[in-house]
């Protein structure tokens, strides 16, 4: 295969080890951001770290392996950890095991079935990736979704942000030791998920959300169901309270642990719970309104910790703050079109097919060639349930991306880990992993 | 700052209109759908980069890279001269809640960039997923080393002239039921 041939230009690049290594094998920039002092910007701050970091001997440290196969890894996360006695000095995440090239598959794919593509990249959130993606589609064709199309979109999102939290919950739960919240939270999570097959056929990976619009329009009963999700989940919500906020077991094991600072949180990029559990007010849904969130009333959720135990806080009451959206949505939503009418970005109505001929031909070029997006670049963000989702789309006047790009949260929250895991117990690192929330599909992609 | 104050709202084809190229700290600035986007020499980009820091752009939302092998770069101002790679670099600027994009022009025969770590720690894994895909080297990076491909991976995925692996026919010596 010509692609490994090792006669290639690219050969001669210095590609090192992606371990951790031994102090003394370790280049000093190296080691000094893997001890985060790179962050502590004062030069007063940098003198006490000089202190306060004693030498530690090779012969003093221990470096082992947590993963890839670890559970409470979420998946295929590898964190290679240098250990004095119980108390983690360095810790270095190891991905790409779940790496399956979906950037370079969205290039072979036309904008149409993009959607399949990226659904599957956080798979927690599945709808989150679909939405970012047409945005950034639609944003190319410069093509205005209608109304309805809007509001079903934020129905789902936030639908997806409510279980995706859920999830967060259960897994959070599980991994601390409070397994019976393991088995709530899936339980409630099913009520969406069985929501979303209603609407969608499918749980996860729903393909719904598409440029130019949804792919269908909400079934029959679709407002009943909603309702149902709506009374079922805030008696829960406040069971889980009872359950973990208040219990000293559950308050021992998250506060004051995975502490990470604003000017950290802002420095290594991290977005979403992270970030608000460090008291910055920032939510893409607020402060750089899309759909039409500028319409709907909730609030911004923070913290003043910065800790594992906000970051659960806050996950758990942005469910109560989704629900809040939810209702409006049901009270808001309008009637209409769920999808534009432009024959060369949506495939006519199954019923024109029959009777029109250009309508079947509308049909056959969408799903067989794709439609034609203009030349241009567009980076467009939104938020998923783990912070900023962005996606960077380049086309060249073809019905295929040129560049396609997601911006995973996950990514770029993984960076805080070892600032969060750093001079902490390594009882404790389960605590912080989890509670970063990471989705592997999405860091891999 | 009196370039600035059009925004992420301000007209779409701006560069037609405008006689004179509107510049942001020495940099071009033309709008890509409504997106604020500035073209910077490979010498000017750390210094503008400092620059925009300056100006409130605190938070580095994503680096990411684009393989032009042969094809013709999007929006780009006559007077950029397009190379093979073009890496961009989003920032976000919290407090006046807007976006800008940076791109700058990166020469296929010698891929190298100064590395954003030491103004935006958060760019550590994004530039080394760039130098893993694309095999654009970012000087004064920590540790530069493959995070997505295996570290013994030879060729870098997302460039255009890497082809998508074939999955060889299976049952090829199966004689055809036609």
């Amino acid at each position: 295969m010509t692609t490994r041939n090792p006669t290639d230009a690219t050969m001669g690049l210095s590609e090192g080890a992606q371990e951790i290594r031994p102090r003394s094998q370790t280049p000093v920039t190296e080691l000094l951001r893997e001890v985060g002092s790179v962050l502590r910007l004062s030069e007063a701050d940098a003198a006490t770290l000089a202190v306060d970091e004693p030498e530690a001997a090779d012969d003093e440290t221990m470096i082992i392996n947590m993963g890839p196969q670890h559970p409470s890894t979420h998946g295929v996360l590898r964190l290679m950890l240098e250990l004095r006695g119980e108390q983690v000095l360095r810790c270095k995440p190891i991905i790409g095991y779940l790496h399956t090239g979906m950037e370079k598959t969205g290039e072979d794919l036309t904008f149409l079935q993009g959607t399949t593509n990226v659904t599957r990249m956080d798979y927690a959130s599945p709808l989150i990736n679909e939405l970012v993606f047409s945005m950034a589609v639609e944003k190319l064709l410069e093509v205005e979704v209608p109304p309805r199309a809007v509001w079903i979109r934020m129905l789902m999102a936030e639908l997806v942000r409510v279980q995706s939290h859920l999830l967060f919950l259960a897994t959070n739960g599980m991994d601390i030791g409070a397994v019976s919240m393991m088995i709530f939270g899936f339980r409630e999570r099913e009520e969406v998920l069985s929501f979303f097959e209603q609407v969608t056929g499918l749980r996860m990976n729903t393909n719904y959300i598409r440029p130019g619009g949804v792919a269908a329009d909400l079934p029959d009963g679709w407002r009943a169901s909603v309702e149902r999700i709506l009374d079922v989940l805030p008696p829960r919500l406040d069971e889980y309270d009872t359950l973990l906020t208040g219990q000293p077991i559950w308050r021992e094991r998250l506060q004051g642990v995975g502490v990470i600072t604003a000017e950290e949180a802002l420095a290594l990029s991290a977005s979403g719970p992270i970030l608000r559990s460090t008291g910055v007010a920032w939510d893409l849904r607020r402060d750089m309104p899309y759909l039409a969130y500028d319409q709907v009333d909730f609030d911004v959720l923070v913290g003043s910790y910065g800790d594992a135990f906000d970051r659960y806080a806050i996950r758990l009451n942005e469910i109560r703050e989704s629900l809040k959206i939810i209702r409006q949505v049901l009270d808001m939503m309008p009637m209409g079109d769920y999808r534009v009418q432009d024959r060369k970005v949506t495939p006519p109505p199954r019923a024109r097919i029959d009777e029109s001929m250009e309508a079947l031909i509308h049909h056959f070029k969408i799903f067989t060639e794709g439609f034609k997006v203009p030349e241009g670049e567009v980076y467009v963000a939104v938020e998923s349930p783990r912070g900023e989702i962005g996606c960077y789309l380049v086309s060249d006047g073809s019905s295929k991306p040129y560049r396609m790009h997601i911006r995973g949260p996950s990514f770029y929250n993984l960076q805080s880990l070892p600032h969060m895991m750093r001079d902490g117990l390594i009882a404790d690192g389960v605590a912080i992993i989890s509670s970063v929330d990471p989705i592997m599909g999405e860091v891999d992609r | 700052m009196s370039t600035e104050e059009r925004g992420t709202e301000a007209p779409v084809d701006a560069e037609d209109v405008a006689p004179e190229p509107e510049r942001l700290h020495g940099a071009l600035v033309t709008y890509s759908r409504g997106q604020q986007v500035l073209h910077v020499s490979r010498e000017d980009y750390l210094p503008l980069l400092r620059a925009l820091a300056d100006d409130g752009f605190h938070f580095c939302a994503d680096v990411t890279a684009a393989d032009y092998l042969q094809a013709r770069h999007p929006d780009l101002p006559d007077s950029v001269t397009p190379e093979r790679f073009e890496v961009v670099v989003n920032l976000l600027n919290m407090q006046e809640r807007r976006r800008i994009r940076v791109r700058v022009q990166v020469p296929g025969d010698d891929p190298v960039l100064p590395s954003l770590f030491d103004l935006f720690p958060g760019t550590e894994a994004p530039e080394r997923e760039v130098f893993d895909m694309f095999g654009i080297r970012f000087e004064g990076h920590p540790d530069l080393t493959r995070i997505l491909m295996p570290e013994d991976w030879i060729g870098h995925p997302l460039r255009k002239d890497y082809e998508v692996g074939i999955i060889p026919v299976q049952f090829k010596g199966a004689p055809s039921s036609r």
